[in-house]
């Protein structure tokens, strides 16, 4: 009999030497267990519902009444001491009425017996015999009593003590936290208690690498601690099946690329992409068997994906007479899903790993392709042999198990092998990382972990004093000068505090610093643009060319297998959290950018389309680059004039910069210098000039996920200063130079600048800062080349004001004009255009002219039909 | 040279031999050791000139479980595997137990005993590699050649072997002829795979290799490698020398899973049929190759020495001691070809050697992607040149920017989810590939949405030298090298570093005329090779400027905006910071000169008074 299923010896394995064999799982190789129970041949035995998987099943004691099965057989030593045995033995029968359900997730093979240590040289494990006897589970250290017990303990006393996250809303944070979870259940009824694995190393190291190390044996084990719990706390409640404890969150978080045969059957907690998922697979758990003589029937557990058929018939004798009944057999539910390394993990120049995870019973279907998840699960390896039942009644669904250690076949008849493994995962708790995006804050820092030392030169560096400087001058060094359109770009990165005014009705603060650059082409706005993108995780780089507004919003498409609407989401959301690079934004279509104005001030964007009505978050910040019209900027016109945007649009940048060549000697001589630089020097010199690009992001990353800084009195009251500041430059003139939406932008300014110190506090210093830098890009792309002012309505209403009373002045003049023209109804449009022109001292040009004319028209004064101009009083 | 053959023709004799002494000593280290064996075998003389090569010997004239050679690109990383490092056989008549090595094989031996505890499993991971793509012809030949000439001293291996070596001579005359004659477009080598059995071409269509660009043909393989698989990135190019496996049993498994398994059971749906076939291909189409050792191929130029160059001093101070004149016989050839405008001759050898030699950020510095406008659009002219071209670079591809093409071709490898696998692009290329796009095959019309996508990727490609390979749920940028000319009639539609117009100096009544006759202009292989050889080298060169030139490149810069603000911008000093880098190589020096910033600064006023000329005139400015 081929009985390759078993695994080969584990005994190093135990002894914490990580280069054995992948195939020793911590499940004893059924071989030997066999061994040991009967020392019969290999043959696999027809089990009646073995007493082994009872007590291997995570709730042991199931309820007879449901399942006709004998009861255990008679305790042999080894049955002795048995979770099964033990929980029998105790008084509490409610949890016995509720039937357990198996977990396929922890593989179906551990029939794990117990070994005693004095007997079983085998079992040789580093813990000190007791003076009694002393049963571990074959080939770990776990003895199930205490283990047991120091759960238990841990449920009932556990309080974390930095339980501040949401997560854990509505809980009281000073009594034990699962102890409160478990009530929830009791209330609630779904019996999944997840358990942060970090939270038991805090309280045991011990039983934390006690469940990392044999997953398959501990988590049992819980499970039957939390169930013992439960129904003594609460002995009334009514739950489906018994409560089944999900670990997640297992320190040794680990990227694909670092799987490696060390970590066969151990708790691991990947991150990845989920690329594909498969259909639902029926697993048999249960076979049922009739007798097809006497209608005796009875029930064969899968053992090892294999159903071993009764031959002979208990009841009336006969034998091969038992057939499958399959509409009576238990099945549970079982998907296969692909999931594909996460792109920030990987390194440069290769290709993604992929991996094969199942999900059983209730987390199958959990997660959709595209979903970026972190899984807690066992990694095991399985055989590519199929166990099937040798029956003839037997339909197209065959029980498949799962299998370690049984490399390829390559055929049935040939007996050398494909000396390859298979690998896949058993997931027991799928966490999606991006799960929280759509409502409410997500916590990048749990996916962002940093080390001691990371957070200990991130602190370092932020004591510095001139840790702003360096910082911006850090950014896009190959980009030269352009000090405050880096230092603009760096407190974007670094973004405001995020307020939420929900309660008042105004819903969410825009924390996200806008900007946008124009200037000549060929000024690096692109590789600026280019820059920024690579730096941050979550970025987004179109081109207003090649986008439309489909792209950057979402669009709804029929997904061709299930047929049902998906959502897609376009660039804005999916750098939500992020920053959205639009480069030529000057090229972009008006039905494109009007999308942005709602994103752009209220973070979110609005979906009407095939039956879908939602509101989907896109808290991202907008870097926007575009190119004046003429090609090159016309410093005679205004910044609105030059680039020919929507002043609507225009006034939601907080900064807008202008690249421009600033000609003048000293600037290209630095500049030069820069240049030659860059092409000669080694790579290891440039290492040294500047920051690496990784710490700065992790700093960033640092900032945005620690640091909240909130404003304090006196930084409030020079905003307030500020602010008044820059009303009062205008009045002078009976303008008006700044509006509550510049306010706003200072205060983002002056908390990302705060962020950048790693202060808590917004200062004086921030706020000078952010006005310094608000008002250098006010100078360059407010003045008004006419006066040489800084005129905020250029901005705001899209003309300046002294444009503004030019136009009115022409327009007085025109409606002169035609008064003392008198009582002539209708005029040419041109002859009235060249009287016009004779009379002003000024140079009226086309345009001008045709606006004075819409003001009059306006006023209903007069009409333009075509080229004849009627007056209509 | 008995000891020769063993290792060559039974290179798991010695992994076994080695594995075997290292069982009395556990922590022996024999896995380093083999590879240390191998390495010192092929560094001597000529070494690796005896091992047959997949590239040139057909698949089915190699001995199974020999030691062979394959140069190729990383065109895909497959997952890693875990497999039976060592195993225990047990004899079913003496129940003897044998400790097995399971490195470098496929498939283990009879009666595995899978309950042992000497089993260990380890890790490999496997590559799917191609032949480089685009390889011209005159690179086989060349291969080929001295090849013969190595393999005549020795023993022929298998009998089964002789016939092929004069075969292959015979083929790669054909090549050549071919490569003279030749009118398609893609100009690739009918390579050795011509007189490969017509039903193995025949199975091969049905089976996508994955080739980066359309035509291509040649072995491709699954090579496996068992350490240090980091080091490698894809579309690396390498010498792999490994253990061929083409164990028939592997490609009986892939049969026996089609038949049944996706039936019988429902867990093996995960893969799909397309995945097992794209992953366990038949052996005697994708041959399995167990590396022992690989060797990174810096310039993929056969007439230069494998090593590199500063391990080869004798070579290399040869070679640029010739170079100023082998430069002046180069640029009178290309002027001849470029209707004879020096100007642009000369900044075709700029572009010919150019090469991203770092980056900064994400700015790829000493790029030069050249747009050659004012191409005569009449008889087939920029396809002549490309074939002109051809001859001088290792590998090269032509792109004719038609819009069918446009709309139609796949540039950008896309990964395959259901086969899982990454499908290649015709961007897929080696470094240092050379990429002719011939803009006057693009007429009017409009393009579709996998046309605009095509000509972002061209686009990015050129600025950035990066292309986004498509992971259908996101994209990943891999950075690239590639030399990417662009011929038009006008001003190129796409993004280039520099432009110049073509000027025909000569007027031949009779174009087609013209140009033959600078094909068959017989330029002897002799002088071909010293120019492959000018090429490969120049553009491997360091380069230095020093704290004077430094200073000097300054003041001049400060000089010019002094005179004309307008006139140099900071892009313009980039463009001339590369051209004098390029200009001081084609020259043979390493460290820019005064003489040489003066040339490159007047060859590049004199390319841009040429190019103001036109301005005004195509009208196809910003």
């Amino acid at each position: 009999m081929s009985s390759p299923t078993s695994t080969p010896g584990r005994k190093r394995g135990r002894d914490g030497n990580p280069a054995t064999p992948s195939s020793e799982g911590p499940t004893s190789p059924p071989s030997q267990r066999r061994r040991g129970q009967d020392s019969s041949n290999g043959d696999l035995m027809p089990m009646p519902t073995s007493p082994a998987t009872d007590m291997l099943s995570p709730a042991a004691p199931q309820d007879t009444s449901l399942f006709s099965s004998p009861r255990p057989h008679p305790l042999s030593p080894l049955m002795y001491g048995t979770p099964s045995s033990r929980v029998e033995g105790t008084p509490r029968s409610s949890v016995r009425g509720t039937p357990a359900r198996q977990r396929p997730d922890l593989g179906s093979v551990r029939k794990a017996p117990q070994v005693d240590l004095h007997s079983d040289a085998d079992g040789a494990v580093a813990s000190e015999p007791n003076a009694g006897q002393r049963l571990v589970i074959w080939g770990t250290d776990v003895n199930v009593g205490t283990c047991k017990e120091k759960f238990q303990r841990f449920l009932q006393r556990f309080i974390d003590p930095t339980a501040t996250e949401d997560e854990n809303a509505g809980l009281d944070l000073n009594e034990p936290l699962y102890m409160q979870k478990l009530e929830e259940i009791s209330v609630v009824g779904d019996p999944v208690l997840n358990v942060n694995c970090l939270q038991v190393q805090s309280f045991d190291a011990e039983l934390y690498r006690q469940l990392i190390c044999y997953p398959q044996e501990v988590i049992p084990t819980f499970d039957m601690a939390v169930n013992e719990l439960f129904f003594e706390r609460f002995p009334d409640s009514i739950l489906e099946y018994q409560i089944q404890v999900r670990p997640y969150n297992a320190l040794k978080t680990r990227n694909m690329r670092s799987l490696n045969p060390e970590d066969i059957d151990q708790l691991i907690t990947i991150s990845g992409m989920v690329i594909r998922t498969s259909q639902l697979i029926p697993e048999m758990q249960e076979a049922f068997f009739q007798c097809q003589v006497c209608a005796y029937s009875t029930r064969v557990e899968v053992d090892r994906g294999r159903i071993a058929e009764p031959a002979v018939c208990r009841h009336c004798n006969n034998t091969h007479s038992l057939a499958l009944v399959h509409n009576r057999s238990a099945f549970s539910d079982k998907q296969m899903i692909k999931i594909q390394e996460s792109p920030e993990d990987m390194p440069a120049g290769q290709t993604p790993h992929t991996t094969i995870v199942y999900a059983h019973n209730d987390l199958v279907d959990k997660v959709q392709p595209g979903d970026r998840i972190n899984i807690t699960e066992l990694l095991l390896i399985s055989p590519r042999l199929h166990f099937t039942v040798q029956h003839p009644n037997s339909l197209s669904h065959v029980p498949a198990g799962i299998y370690r250690a049984v490399p390829m076949r390559v055929s049935p008849i040939q007996s050398n092998v494909k000396s390859v493994y298979k690998t896949h995962i058993d997931a027991i708790h799928f966490r999606k990382t991006d799960e929280k995006r759509l409502h409410g804050l997500d916590e990048d820092a749990e996916q962002k972990l940093f080390t001691e030392d990371r957070v200990q030169t991130l602190k370092e560096l932020a004591a510095k004093p001139d840790v702003y400087e360096r910082l911006s001058s850090a950014l896009a060094p190959s980009i030269y000068e352009h000090e405050d359109i880096k230092k603009g770009i760096l407190l974007q990165l670094f973004g405001g505090t995020r307020k939420d005014f929900s309660q008042t009705g105004r819903g969410n603060f825009r924390a996200e610093v806008n900007i946008l650059l124009c200037g000549d082409p060929g000024t690096s706005k692109s590789q600026l643009l280019q820059y920024v993108f690579n730096l941050v995780p979550r970025g987004q780089y179109t081109s207003g060319k090649g986008s439309s507004a489909v792209g950057l919003t979402a669009y709804v498409m029929k997904d061709p297998e299930t047929r049902q609407l998906v959502l897609q989401t376009g660039a804005l959301v999916l750098s939500d959290n992020g920053i959205c690079c639009i480069d030529e934004f000057d090229k972009m279509s008006d039905s494109t950018r009007s999308v942005l104005h709602e994103v752009m001030e209220q973070q979110t964007l609005s979906i009407a389309k095939a039956g879908i009505i939602c509101q989907l978050n896109a808290r991202t910040a907008v870097l926007a680059a575009a190119n004046p019209v003429e090609s090159q900027w016309n410093p005679k016109k205004t910044t609105i004039e030059n680039i020919q945007l929507p002043h609507t649009l225009l006034s939601r940048f907080d900064l807008i910069f202008l690249m421009l060549d600033p000609q003048d000697e000293a600037y290209d001589r630095r500049l030069a210098h820069h240049l030659v630089s860059l092409y000669y020097q080694s790579e290891e010199q440039i290492e040294e000039e500047f920051l690496d690009m990784a710490v700065l992001r992790d700093y960033i990353a640092y900032a945005r996920t620690y640091i909240n800084p909130r404003l304090s009195e006196e930084a409030s009251q020079a905003l307030i200063e500020a602010y008044v500041d820059m009303r009062k430059i205008g009045s002078g003139r009976g303008m008006v130079s700044a509006y509550p939406r510049q306010l706003e932008s200072l205060i983002r300014l002056a908390e990302a600048h705060a962020k950048v110190r790693f202060s808590e506090k917004v200062e004086t210093i921030d706020v000078e800062e952010a006005k310094r830098l608000h008002r250098e890009a006010l100078k360059q792309s407010a003045t008004d080349p006419r006066t040489g002012f800084v005129d905020i309505s250029i901005l705001t209403t899209g003309m300046s004001a002294t444009a503004r009373k030019r136009k009115e002045e022409v327009a007085q003049a025109l409606k002169k004009l035609i008064q003392a023209k008198g009582k002539t109804p209708a005029m040419k449009y041109q002859q009235l255009l060249d009287d016009l022109r004779g009379q002003s001292e000024t140079a009226i040009t086309k345009e001008l002219f045709d606006e004075a004319l819409r003001s009059l028209a306006d006023e209903d004064y007069l009409t333009v039909t075509g080229k004849t101009v009627r007056l209509l009083a | 040279m008995p000891s020769t053959h063993d290792w060559i023709n039974n290179p798991l004799d010695v992994v076994e031999g080695m594995f075997a002494a290292s069982q009395s000593n556990p922590k022996s280290g024999w896995e380093a050791k083999v590879v240390e064996f191998f390495k010192d075998r092929l560094k001597e003389k000529d070494a690796h000139t005896w091992v047959p090569s997949l590239n040139d010997v057909p698949l089915h004239y190699l001995k199974p479980n020999s030691l062979v050679k394959f140069r190729c690109l990383i065109q895909d990383m497959f997952d890693p595997e875990f497999f039976m490092g060592a195993y225990e056989t047990v004899d079913p008549s003496t129940n003897a137990k044998v400790l097995r090595c399971g490195r470098y094989k496929d498939v283990t031996e009879c009666g595995v005993d899978f309950n042992s505890r000497n089993t260990v499993t380890a890790e490999r991971q496997t590559f799917y590699c191609v032949p480089i793509p685009g390889e011209n012809p005159w690179f086989s030949l060349i291969l080929s050649h001295s090849y013969a000439c190595s393999s005549q001293a020795r023993v022929v291996p298998s009998t089964s072997y002789a016939p092929t070596r004069q075969k292959r001579t015979e083929d790669g005359q054909m090549c050549a002829s071919q490569g003279h004659t030749e009118q398609h477009g893609n100009g690739d080598c009918k390579r050795q795979e011509t007189e490969a059995p017509s039903s193995q071409t025949a199975s091969a269509s049905h089976l996508d290799l994955n080739f980066p660009l359309p035509g291509e043909k040649g072995p491709s393989c699954l090579v496996k490698v068992y350490e240090d698989w980091d080091s490698f990135k894809l579309n690396d190019t390498l010498e792999v020398f490994g253990i061929l496996s083409v164990s028939p049993a592997l490609s009986a498994l892939a049969d026996e899973k089609d038949a049944s398994s996706s039936i019988l059971d429902p867990t093996e749906s995960m893969e799909t049929a397309e995945e097992q076939r794209v992953h366990s291909p038949p052996a005697s189409l994708v041959p399995r190759l167990h590396m022992l050792y690989a060797r990174p191929l810096p310039h993929n130029n056969p007439l230069l020495p494998s090593a590199t160059l500063e391990d080869n001093s004798a070579f290399l101070s040869s070679t640029l001691s010739e170079m100023a004149s082998v430069r002046a016989e180069l640029l009178t050839y290309l002027t001849h070809v470029l209707l004879g405008d020096a100007l642009a001759a000369e900044y075709l050898i700029l572009h010919l050697i150019s090469n991203v030699y770092a980056r900064r950020d994400v700015l790829p510095l000493g790029k030069f992607a050249m747009n050659l406008s004012g191409c005569p659009a009449a008889a087939l002219y920029t396809q002549r040149f490309y074939q002109i071209i051809q001859q001088l670079v290792p590998s090269s591809f032509y792109l004719g920017m038609s819009l069918q093409n446009m709309n139609q071709m796949r540039l950008v490898p896309k990964k395959d989810y259901v086969a899982n696998r990454l499908v290649s692009g015709a961007l897929q290329l080696a470094r240092n590939t050379f990429l002719f796009l011939d803009e006057t095959h693009l007429e009017q019309g409009q393009l579709d949405t996998t046309g605009v996508r095509n000509v972002t990727a061209l686009g990015n490609l050129i600025s950035w030298q990066k292309v986004d390979y498509d992971f259908n749920y996101h994209q990943m940028e891999f950075p690239c090298n590639i030399n990417v000319l662009i011929a038009s009639e006008g001003r190129s539609l796409l993004p280039s570093d520099c432009q110049i117009h073509l000027q025909s100096q000569v007027s031949p009544p009779n174009m087609e005329e013209y140009l033959s006759n600078i094909q068959l202009h017989p330029q002897t292989s002799s002088q071909l090779n010293k120019f492959r050889i000018y090429l490969s080298v120049a553009r491997q060169l360091d380069y230095s400027i020093s704290d004077e030139m430094t200073k000097s490149v300054e003041d001049d810069f400060v000089d010019m905006r002094k005179d004309d603000p307008q006139s140099v911008s900071a892009e313009d000093l980039h463009r001339m910071l590369v051209v004098a880098r390029l200009l001081s190589l084609s020259l043979g020096q390493t460290s820019l000169t005064r003489d040489s910033w003066l040339r490159a600064k007047h060859i590049d006023m004199l390319r841009r008074s040429r190019m103001e000329q036109h301005q005004c005139v195509n009208g196809n400015e910003p």
